[in-house]
């Protein structure tokens, strides 16, 4: 079993009215089934309301499955007394930069997870300047959080994170919110974290740029799982892609039209040096 | 404009005053209120007022803040001292047509607005001196024994440190909302007070809403990362008397004993 396990998981909205009538059920995940293996870096993507995020806080335990199981590294997540270590073991990130940090000091935030572990003072700050470091944002660590920028304010809410730490990760569009620089600066921070510390990632994304290094994707689509396998395996096939309504790639796209046009270009191109090889 | 806003009046400073524990200050501050309902004589106001002085020496901040917070209350201060000096009766001083000053009225509108201006100065240095953070920090462990009685003092405490968090992110939020409304024709400055009021409310419910959607993520944050009450809960800055704290609450023992003779002798 990997660190992330899920079976036939399924989970459904539930509309009232104001009686408290049931409405409508909408089932937000659809048997989905997931193992991730410890140390890869795992993505998924979806278009918005593809049940992505839904799925992803499951495996933090915020929402319990309706059927199904989650298991992470080895816990069921609906079992209570699993509640504070499966929170422990997979840490989140959201999306929004400003919602989620809590300290008023960037080191006092970064200390706010190992603080409701209850670690030691001495172990607290180690664990503090060691997350810190891990995400470049040591020298702002007697910043406000307010005066950082998006990309700056996410990589301390991941230095939040694994000063906890985490198994695994689970970013759920963690650069939605920011401008292509804060993108790249945060996605870069967590690719060294699971290629140096060895954690396992799970981002939750819809940029297609995000992905191109990850171990495995996974495309959702209505609550099910549409599409599995490497980038390369998911790029070479644009066309299911536009129907899932994701966006390809420019190189990617680029790449295909010219492979149908007839020229002799091999399958999923990812990144533009890739596509000047194969040409020359 | 919104966001240059200094939050509470924290002066920095490299101060004695500054180092002490918050506790220390808040217990200090409390206790100087205190004396200065004790004494009720001008020898207890002298003795009080030296050590405010001398206080506001070792703090290094620079007397203009103090005043500055004073601004405030003239207004209370001027109403105070209005009502003790004509409505006091008592032994007649000055009587112009139905206006008369009392000898008491002068007396108790004297020592009120000595007393509401010792109140402030001396609870202005001890937030000029003391972040916000800090203060709070001092509160939850000084109001702990309140547990016992089933006050949720570290709730209350985390509340407040997330409410200083949040004010200028929604400070920046209001300013937004006001641009974009005024973008469409808004117009928050002419009209009357009511008609300024009312045009207000548009740009208060989506505020609100965003706050709730805002508490909302950060409840479901501060969850993740496993927060759970005060309960098994470690401190990444705990609080620490240090020997400036003894001394400190040596002096004022003192203080507060000087206040007391002097209400006894004289």
């Amino acid at each position: 079993m990997g660190i992330i396990k899920t079976d036939k998981l399924v989970f459904e909205y539930i509309r009232r009215d104001d009686e408290g009538n049931v409405e409508g059920i909408t089932r937000a995940v659809d048997e989905v089934d997931l193992d991730v293996k410890q140390g890869d870096f795992v993505a998924i993507l979806g278009h918005n309301g593809s049940g992505k995020s839904t799925l992803a806080k499951h495996i933090n335990a915020i929402l319990y499955p309706t059927e199904g199981t989650v298991w992470v590294d080895g816990m069921d997540t609906s079992e209570d007394k699993n509640l504070w270590d499966v929170r422990q073991n997979a840490g989140m990130v959201f999306q929004n930069p400003d919602n989620q940090i809590i300290g008023q000091v960037v080191e006092e935030d970064v200390g706010f997870g190992p603080e409701n572990m209850g670690v030691p003072t001495a172990e607290i700050w180690e664990r503090v300047e060691e997350s810190l470091k891990a995400v470049g944002m040591y020298e702002f660590r007697k910043h406000s959080p307010n005066k950082l920028s998006g990309g700056q304010k996410q990589r301390v809410s991941i230095a939040g994170v694994i000063a906890m730490h985490p198994k695994c990760i689970i970013l759920d569009e963690p650069t939605a919110m920011l401008d292509p620089n804060g993108r790249k600066e945060v996605i870069r921070a967590v690719r060294a974290l699971n290629l140096a510390e060895g954690i396992t990632v799970l981002l939750i994304t819809h940029y297609m740029e995000e992905i191109i290094h990850a171990d495995k994707v996974f495309v959702m689509d209505k609550g099910k799982i549409a599409m599995e396998g490497a980038p390369k395996e998911i790029f070479s096939q644009v066309e299911r892609l536009k129907e899932l309504r994701l966006d390809v790639p420019q190189v990617t796209l680029l790449a295909h039209e010219l492979q149908k046009s007839g020229m002799k270009i091999p399958d999923g191109i990812l990144t533009t040096d890739e596509l000047i090889d194969a040409l020359i | 404009m919104l966001r240059d806003i200094t939050l509470g009046q924290y002066y920095q400073a490299d101060s004695v005053i500054h180092k002490l524990d918050p506790r220390a200050k808040l217990v200090a501050t409390i206790a100087f209120i205190i004396s200065l309902f004790i004494v009720n004589n001008a020898l207890g106001y002298c003795v009080a007022a030296i050590f405010l002085a001398v206080v506001i020496k070792l703090s290094k901040v620079p007397f203009r803040f103090i005043v500055k917070g004073m601004k405030t209350i003239v207004f209370l201060l001027l109403i105070t001292v209005v009502f003790n000096l004509f409505l006091t009766p008592g032994e007649a001083l000055v009587s112009v047509w139905k206006i008369t000053i009392t000898k008491e009225g002068l007396r108790t509108a004297v020592l009120m607005a000595v007393r509401l201006i010792f109140l402030i100065i001396g609870s202005s240095v001890m937030t000029l001196t003391t972040t916000p953070n800090n203060l709070t920090d001092g509160m939850e462990r000084l109001m702990r024994p309140l547990k016992i009685f089933k006050i949720p003092v570290h709730e209350v405490a985390m509340m407040m440190s997330i409410a200083l968090r949040f004010i200028p992110v929604l400070l920046e939020e209001t300013d937004k909302i006001m641009k974009a409304q005024i973008a469409r024709g808004a117009d928050f400055e002419s009209g009357n007070l009511i008609k300024k009021a009312k045009s207000l409310v548009p740009l208060l419910v989506p505020l609100f809403i965003s706050a709730f959607r805002r508490a909302n993520d950060l409840a479901m944050a501060m969850e993740a990362r496993c927060y759970r009450g005060g309960e098994h809960r470690t401190k990444m800055k705990p609080l620490k008397y240090k020997r400036c704290d003894g001394i400190a609450y040596l002096v004022l023992g003192c203080y507060l004993a000087l206040c007391i003779g002097i209400r006894v002798v004289t």
